[in-house]
Order: C-alpha cells, then sequence, then structure tokens
C-alpha cells in the first residue's frame, strides 16, 4: 500500500488526519465561544453533540483521526530519525526562514497529546461517556448534569491554574498549527511560487484565530468573569 | 593589502567507513581573506604534508559551482554561512581573524563516509538512475523554435535544472530528506514537452528509489531551500507530491 510504503503516501495520511483535525477545531473552537455569550445556547449545542448515534460515530470518527495522525507521526518520526543517522553535527545553526516549529512538530504534538488526555478527564469523561454509561441515569449515579457543559466550563475554569494550564497547552498548539495548516496543504502538492508565501500567512492567520477562539474562554475567567 | 588571517581550524577526521571519527584542530596563518575555502583547505594540507602527516581528504572538482562535489559542512551550515553558493565559491573574507571554523562532512545515513571529509553520493546516482532521463527517441537536433515552450515553463525548468546534485539538501534535512534533490530532478524533465510523456512514471520510480536507499520523509520544514547552493525552490516538492499522488491515485 502505497500509503503505508511510500514517504509521500505517509505524508498523505498526515496531511488528511492532519486537516480533518485543525476542521474539527474550527468547529470546536466556534462553539466554545458561544459559552461567554450564553450558557444556554451553548448547552443545547451540548446537548444536541450528547449521547445520540451521529455524536457517538463522530467522536469514534475523531478518535480515528487522532490515532492514526499520532501512530503516522511516531512512525515517520522514527524513520527519519533512522534516516538521520547516529552522527550528529557539533555545530548546527538556525537557518533564516525556517520555522522553530517546523523542526519541533513531534514535541508539539507530544504537548499537545499530554493535555488533551487531561481534557478528556476534564470534560468528555463527564459528559458524553456518563451519558453513554448511565443514560438518563446519571442522577441516580450520582453525576452532574452531562448535558450541562456550561457548568463544567465554570466550574474548572474558576481554577486560575486550570486556565493557566490550558492557555499553555493552546499555545503549543497554536505552534503545532501554523506550520501544520500550510504544510499539509503541502504534502498534498497545493503549493506554488506565487501561493508559498500566502499559504504560509493564511496558515499563521487561520490557526490563530482558532487558538483565540479557544483561550478567550481561559482568559474571561481570568479576568475574573464567570459564565454561570 | 587587507589583514591576513590566523585561523584555528577543527576538522573531522576519519580513517575510513568503519573507522570511529575525531575532530583534529589545527592551527593555519597567514591566510589571504581573497583565497577561496578550498584553497585555504589546500595550504592547510600542504602544512599537513610538510609534517608529514595524512592530509585531510574532501571532495572538489571544477571549483566554480558547477559541478556540486565539494561536500563541507561549515560551522553548521554546508557550503558555508554564505547562501546562494558552493564551498568552492565561498571566500576566506566571510571568516573573521582568529577565528575558529569547524568543518564536518556531510553526515546523513544515507551518505557514509569514506573518509574526512569525504562522503559517499552515489544513492544520488542511482534515484537518477531509477528515472532521471528520457527514453524516447527524439531524433536529430530539432529546429531552435520547433516545439514552442512557454517563458513560464522554460524558466520553471530551467531553475529546478540548476540543481548540481550536491546534497546539501540532504545533509541539513532533519529527516535526511532527499525531496529537494528528487523534485529537482523530476521537475526539470516533467515541466518540458519531451520529458512530460514520462512524468507520472519518472515520479513514481524515483520516489520508491528515494524511499529504499533509506532517505527520510519529508516534513516542510524548509531547511533544504535555505542551505541548497542554487536557491532550489521547495516548492518543485509540492508538484513532485502532486504528480506522485496523481499518478497512485489513477493506478
Ligand atoms: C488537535 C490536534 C492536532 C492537530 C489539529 C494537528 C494538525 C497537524 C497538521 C495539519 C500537520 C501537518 C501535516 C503535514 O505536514 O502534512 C501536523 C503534523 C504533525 N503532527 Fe499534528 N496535529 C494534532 C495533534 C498531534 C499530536 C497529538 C501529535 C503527536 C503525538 C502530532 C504530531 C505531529 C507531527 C510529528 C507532525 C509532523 C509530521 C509531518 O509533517 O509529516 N500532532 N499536525
Ligand atoms: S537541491 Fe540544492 S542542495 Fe540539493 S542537491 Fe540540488 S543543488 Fe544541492
Ligand atoms: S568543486 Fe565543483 S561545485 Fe565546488
Amino acid at each position: 500500500m502505497w500509503l503505508i510504503h511510500s514517504s509521500v503516501g505517509r505524508k498523505v495520511i498526515m496531511s488528511v488526519t492532519g486537516i480533518f483535525l485543525v476542521l474539527f477545531l474550527t468547529f470546536h473552537s466556534v462553539m466554545n465561544v458561544i459559552v461567554l455569550f450564553s450558557a444556554e445556547a451553548y448547552n443545547s449545542v451540548a446537548s444536541a453533540l450528547g449521547a445520540n448515534w451521529y455524536a457517538v460515530i463522530g467522536t469514534g470518527v475523531l478518535a480515528l483521526g487522532f490515532v492514526l495522525h499520532i501512530l503516522y507521526a511516531l512512525y515517520l518520526s522514527w524513520l527519519n530519525l533512522k534516516a538521520r543517522g547516529k552522527d550528529r553535527y557539533a555545530v548546527t545553526k538556525r537557518q533564516e526562514g525556517v520555522s522553530w516549529s517546523s523542526k519541533n512538530m513531534l514535541v508539539l504534538g507530544i504537548i499537545v497529546f499530554g493535555f488533551l488526555v487531561l481534557h478528556l478527564f476534564h470534560f468528555w469523561a463527564k459528559m458524553q461517556l456518563v451519558e453513554l454509561q448511565y443514560g438518563h441515569g446519571w442522577e441516580a449515579a450520582g453525576f452532574q448534569n452531562p448535558q450541562d457543559g456550561a457548568y463544567f466550563i465554570n466550574a474548572s475554569f474558576s481554577n486560575p491554574i486550570f486556565s493557566i494550564i490550558y492557555i499553555v497547552w493552546l499555545v503549543a498548539l497554536w505552534f503545532h498549527l501554523t506550520h501544520g495548516v500550510w504544510s499539509s496543504l503541502h504534502s498534498i502538492g497545493v503549493n506554488n511560487k506565487t501561493w508559498i508565501n500566502r499559504v504560509k500567512c493564511i496558515s499563521n492567520v487561520y490557526s490563530t484565530i482558532i487558538i483565540l477562539l479557544f483561550i478567550a474562554i481561559p482568559v474571561y475567567f481570568l479576568l475574573g468573569f464567570r459564565v454561570l | 593589502m587587507e589583514k591576513l588571517l590566523n585561523l584555528t581550524l577543527k576538522v573531522w577526521r576519519q580513517d575510513g567507513p568503519k573507522a570511529k571519527g575525531a575532530f583534529e584542530t589545527y592551527k593555519l596563518n597567514g591566510i589571504s581573506p581573497d583565497s577561496s575555502f578550498l584553497e585555504m583547505m589546500d595550504i592547510l594540507n600542504d602544512q599537513l604534508i610538510n609534517e608529514h602527516k595524512d592530509p585531510i581528504a574532501f571532495d572538489h572538482d571544477c571549483r566554480e559551482g558547477i559541478c556540486g562535489t565539494c561536500s563541507m559542512y561549515i560551522n553548521g551550515h554546508p557550503h558555508g554561512p554564505d547562501s546562494g553558493i558552493t564551498t568552492c565559491q565561498l571566500h576566506m573574507r566571510s571568516f573573521k581573524d582568529g577565528e575558529t571554523i569547524t568543518v564536518e562532512p556531510w553526515r546523513s545515513a544515507a551518505f557514509p563516509i569514506i573518509k574526512d571529509l569525504m562522503v559517499d553520493r552515489s544513492a544520488f546516482d542511482k534515484i537518477i538512475q531509477a528515472g532521471g532521463y528520457i527514453s524516447v527517441n527524439t531524433g536529430g537536433i530539432p529546429d531552435g523554435n520547433a516545439i514552442p515552450i512557454s517563458k513560464w515553463h522554460a524558466d520553471e525548468a530551467m531553475d529546478a535544472a540548476s540543481c548540481i546534485g550536491c546534497g546539501a539538501c540532504v545533509a541539513t534535512c532533519k529527516n535526511g530528506s532527499a525531496m529537494l534533490f528528487v523534485a529537482a530532478k523530476v521537475s526539470q524533465l516533467s515541466l518540458l514537452p519531451q520529458g512530460k510523456i514520462e512524468a507520472s512514471q519518472r515520479a513514481k520510480k524515483m520516489l520508491s528509489k528515494m524511499d529504499e536507499l533509506g532517505f527520510g520523509n519529508c516534513t516542510n520544514t524548509g531547511a533544504c531551500e535555505a542551505e541548497c547552493p542554487k536557491n532550489i525552490s521547495i516548492t518543485h516538492i509540492a508538484r513532485l507530491n502532486r504528480e506522485f499522488i496523481g499518478a497512485k491515485f489513477i493506478d
């Protein structure tokens, strides 16, 4: 299979899963900021994404996207380490125009993954998972209403340490995305001399918008506001 | 006359492919800033020979930036700190009096060291042999402008064709990938009508050969473009990706 056995094929998987995750993040960030305007509106979105089949299948596809992206990231990085060889240069210098992120995608990805696990514990495990396990019996089982997303947001982010951790996470993600967005287009061949600088610029702007939307929430809480 | 340079050189010495290498430090005095880097290396080798020591082995041939053999990793950059030139085109005026200059060979798994600063780049020849040619009989010499080629295509193909196969792109790539080289060699042919016919076959064959020889996967850092003595653009890599992916979808 060329998607496993050729370097460009492997990059296609990285790119397609990457774009898919970026699209998910776009949706997720837009959905999140709603909570700053109306907790009720946010909760209606959250309940629409509860334990119904569409949402469960969506979550499954998303998880698959993550798993593929991460497995390929590890496989690629291992192959690249081998191709680099055992001997290192005694002196290395940065090249002009080469972004720091582009050389540290794995590290950034691992940071993102670490926080992702935390994030799943904090939100997903209390929301969709509870609904899947107990359905309408969440109350009897002693849980908070799993569709009350605004409650969870309010509870978690009221802790300033939690908000700061999220900001660190989002900054790492921003670095990952500034390289990732244009790189994913380049990997599938969507680039040329006229467009390369534009594509890089679009990549930076797009990543910044997504991250600003996300970061608005912890910042809002750090400034002392609450959503409930 | 400009002030002569007194330098300290830290050079990688390695007896053979299997031997363990190490840096040796040499003092070299009275180097003219007008001399080229390779002339400086020649003077150093003279000094070593006079001291009855083994001279430093390094590749060089044309000494005018067209053959691509002069592979040296100088102070953390392939072909030295200046951009858009080869080692042989580098002048000593790029260095300061009293400076310590570190000279290393290309280091990449696909380019094993032969001796000192010489590396085996025959992997590039194998990639070319896999498909970097046009296998149709084009007959006698055709009329100059018999085949119309747009200015854009001519320029783009010519830019790609300026790749001299030096391997600096591989040497500097954190992934040990040869994509810039392969992309340049694929583009220079596939952009022109004679080479277009075999374009997708060529992309597949050369890329598979590259993978088979143990070069890495490109993650678009762009370090290759920054260090390439011919300023080959990474947009050629996007074209190669396009061609390869297209060919695979047709299969
Ligand atoms: C929300 C999460 C993530 C998003 C949106 C994302 C997005 C992307 C995108 C768009 C690319 C560029 C693909 C390409 O160059 O073709 C990329 C590359 C990469 N990602 Fe992620 N990623 C995420 C999480 C992760 C995680 C968790 C890891 C690893 C543990 C990771 C590791 C990597 C690596 C190593 C690369 C570079 C590989 C390459 O360029 O071929 N990413 N990512
Ligand atoms: S692409 Fe540039 S760096 Fe790579 S082999 Fe060709 S000339 Fe050398
Ligand atoms: S010796 Fe030929 S390019 Fe430098």
